[in-house]
């Protein structure tokens, strides 16, 4: 393999593992403060694809302001998911949370089957994440520059706020001891939403980027970003933030590289994942960046 | 008293006409198993306009009314199984339309030729779907030929001389037209190395860059993108062009869908594919007909899809005609003789493996369209 295709693939790869990355840290911090694994992760990034389309299509939003409309709407989502579908069941066995999991998760695709209907629909881009810049010889989509610095500014901020500030302290502390916490005086429930707010947030900002770089949206298009995020959270040790990137981002380079070095097997490139996942989890069960 | 016998003279003579309904008109159930929802969702919905159609002007056969009845099989291999079990033993059909995809073909026919109930495939067009399978039928020719007109269309009229094939690996038909385009493209330019490259996806990826970055770096005359589902064949196509690749894209049947151009944009402009059916080359004065009917119900031109869900539908009800009853083996021996019959998508004639032997055509997109370009005879 030639230093040019290395490097093209090298480009697409951080761009695809910035993207996992953003979705990971969804599933990672609700896992930190609630031990629960949400299923409906992926699908609330897919309802945020389709709220920047409809902000577009009904409401004729401009994009960029579209795009703000989807990343709230699907943090009230997220938020309402929580109110309606785990809070109930916090103080009920963790098996029932999982359940109620991925029910929400079946129910919003279908109701995005009935609502959106089951075909594709195209995703609109912006000129300059459409056009392709010419590098020496390697070619980068416009989105492609655009991914890794909206995930970098995005992490720095979720950062700042998980070991800055008051709240995040409040997460991290729900996250080592529930009961301590609450007798410490911590508002669970504020906490708890606030959490849900932001891993719904970054799934949105994901999606959206995502659907900049494959511009097709149906409802099903948050089943493989969520499955192949949720197994870069584990991989990365669930429940950390680093992790979660470090993860996601291991899981993006692997997908391309493993089709570039051996092209007879591109077609199961998933399996590989999934062996390395087995390994993991074999000889390091809590993850790369994980606790005991 | 008077009253109570007027009751019960009601309450007969309304049992009377009842089992009088009930007998004169018992309901023929057709059973339809289309991906509504899911990667495949077009290629259903528009097989579905042309069997709406083509129920709409029959809805009776042998004097009895036809009960049709259509499940959604979600584009998936178990889905299409369990939907065609559920027509047979809970719908009670007698004959089974279905389905676009030749992934849930396979394993619908499987279940439809186990039960003994005839089924009729509209575009499924993987060899597997028949083959060794006497209770099951399709309207459409079959990928061996699909393959070798594509091969021929590049070599021939393209000039090519080498061809990357990017396929995706979970899908029957996929895997199928990737293997006949190959065995044909090696025979017609006579040099064993002139496949470059053939690299594979799954299905449910939507990043492919890896795909087409290894496809650019072959840099072969045309690439081949034999893609199960059309939204895959966009995606593969608008990465292609990003990432450099200048050759020709050239697809099969499942291209043909409006979602193909919306997604694929600039990108798949000039690509050529084959098809089944266009509106603008009919041979048969049923299809000028169904082209008719069909404008004035939808308003816009038949897809090949929706032309193929007609013939198959009328192919069933033509055959209960034929049997002169709604018993299941009946029908399928009328099915298997199945002769000249003057469909929408030319004349068919069912042989022995229960396959259509019919022209292809090839389409190319223009301006946001597809264009006719050539119709290919059998071979």
């Amino acid at each position: 393999m030639s230093l040019n295709i290395f490097l093209q693939n090298l480009s697409n790869g951080i761009s695809l593992g910035c993207l996992f990355a953003l979705v990971a840290i969804g599933y990672t911090m609700v896992y930190g403060v609630l031990r629960l694994i949400n299923f409906a992760h992926g699908d609330i990034f897919m309802m945020a694809a389709f709220f920047v389309f409809y902000a577009m299509t009904i409401f004729s939003l401009p994009w960029g302001i579209a795009c703000l409309v989807a990343i709230i709407l699907a943090m009230v989502l997220g938020r309402t998911i929580e109110r309606v579908a785990y809070k109930p069941l916090r103080n009920a066995p963790r098996i029932s949370s999982l359940c109620s999991a991925i029910g929400m998760s079946f129910l919003l695709e279908n109701f995005a089957i009935v609502v959106f209907g089951g075909r594709p629909k195209s995703f609109y881009r912006p000129e300059f994440f459409a056009k392709t810049f010419v590098l020496g010889e390697v070619r980068v989509p416009g989105v492609n520059f655009v991914t890794p610095i909206v995930s970098i500014v995005f992490l720095l901020i979720l950062s700042y706020i998980v070991y800055r500030t008051k709240t995040g302290l409040a997460m991290r502390a729900i996250s080592k001891d529930f009961d301590t916490a609450m007798l410490m005086g911590i508002n669970l429930d504020r906490t708890i939403s606030f959490t849900f707010m932001i891993g719904s947030g970054l799934a949105a900002v994901g999606a959206i980027l995502w659907a900049l770089r494959y511009p097709q949206i149906w409802p099903f298009m948050g089943v493989f970003p969520g499955w192949r995020a949720f197994t870069a959270a584990i991989i990365g040790g669930i429940g950390s933030i680093r992790g979660a990137m470090v993860g996601g981002f291991l899981v993006g380079l692997l997908t391309i590289m493993i089709v570039a070095f051996l092209p007879e097997l591109a077609g199961y490139k998933d399996a590989f994942i999934f062996v390395i996942l087995i390994f993991v989890l074999l000889f390091k069960p809590e993850g790369l960046f994980g606790e005991e | 008293m008077k009253r109570l016998g007027l009751m019960v003279v009601i309450l007969l003579s309304f049992l009377l006409m009842f089992s009088l309904v009930a007998g004169a008109a018992e309901e023929i159930v057709i059973g339809v198993y289309e991906p509504m929802t899911g990667p495949y969702a077009a290629g259903g919905q528009m097989t579905m306009e042309g069997v709406n159609l083509a129920f709409e002007q029959q809805p009776t056969v042998l004097g009895r009314p036809i009960k049709m009845v259509l499940v959604d099989n979600k584009s998936e291999k178990v889905e299409a199984a369990n939907a065609v079990a559920r027509l047979i033993e809970f719908e009670k059909a007698v004959a089974i339309v279905g389905t676009y995809g030749s992934a849930c073909a396979i394993p619908g026919s499987e279940v439809a030729n186990k039960a003994g109930i005839p089924m009729m495939g509209c575009s499924p067009t993987n060899p597997l779907v028949t083959l060794g399978k006497p209770y099951a039928f399709r309207a459409c020719f079959i990928d061996p030929f699909q393959g070798a007109v594509m091969a021929n269309f590049a070599v021939n009229n393209l000039n090519a001389k080498t061809a990357v094939v990017i396929q995706d690996i979970a899908s029957d038909y996929a895997v199928g037209l990737s293997n006949f385009f190959r065995e044909a493209f090696i025979k017609l330019t006579g040099n064993p190395k002139s496949i470059v490259g053939l690299i594979s996806y799954q299905t449910g990826d939507q990043d492919f860059t890896a795909q087409v970055t290894y496809a650019a770096s072959k840099n072969p005359d045309v690439v081949f993108v034999p893609a199960g589902s059309y939204g895959d064949a966009a995606l593969i196509i608008k990465q292609g062009k990003e990432m450099g690749i200048t050759a020709k894209f050239l697809g099969g049947d499942t291209w043909e869908a409006p979602e193909f151009i919306e997604v694929g944009g600039e990108a798949v402009e000039g690509g050529y594919f084959s098809t089944h059916f266009d509106a603008t080359a009919v041979t048969t004065k049923a299809a000028e007909k169904f082209c008719k009917d069909f404008e004035e119900k939808y308003k816009k031109a038949p897809s090949a899809f929706a032309a193929l869900g007609f013939d198959a539908f009328n192919l069933v009800v033509d055959a209960i005609k034929r049997a002169g009853s709604a018993d299941p083996k009946a029908i399928r021996d009328a099915l298997a003789e199945t002769k000249d019959y003057e469909g929408v998508t030319g004349m068919i004639t069912l042989d022995y493996n229960g396959d259509a032997t019919k022209d292809a055509i090839i389409k190319t997109i223009e301006n946001g369209q597809f264009k006719y370009v050539a119709t290919v005879r059998p071979f």
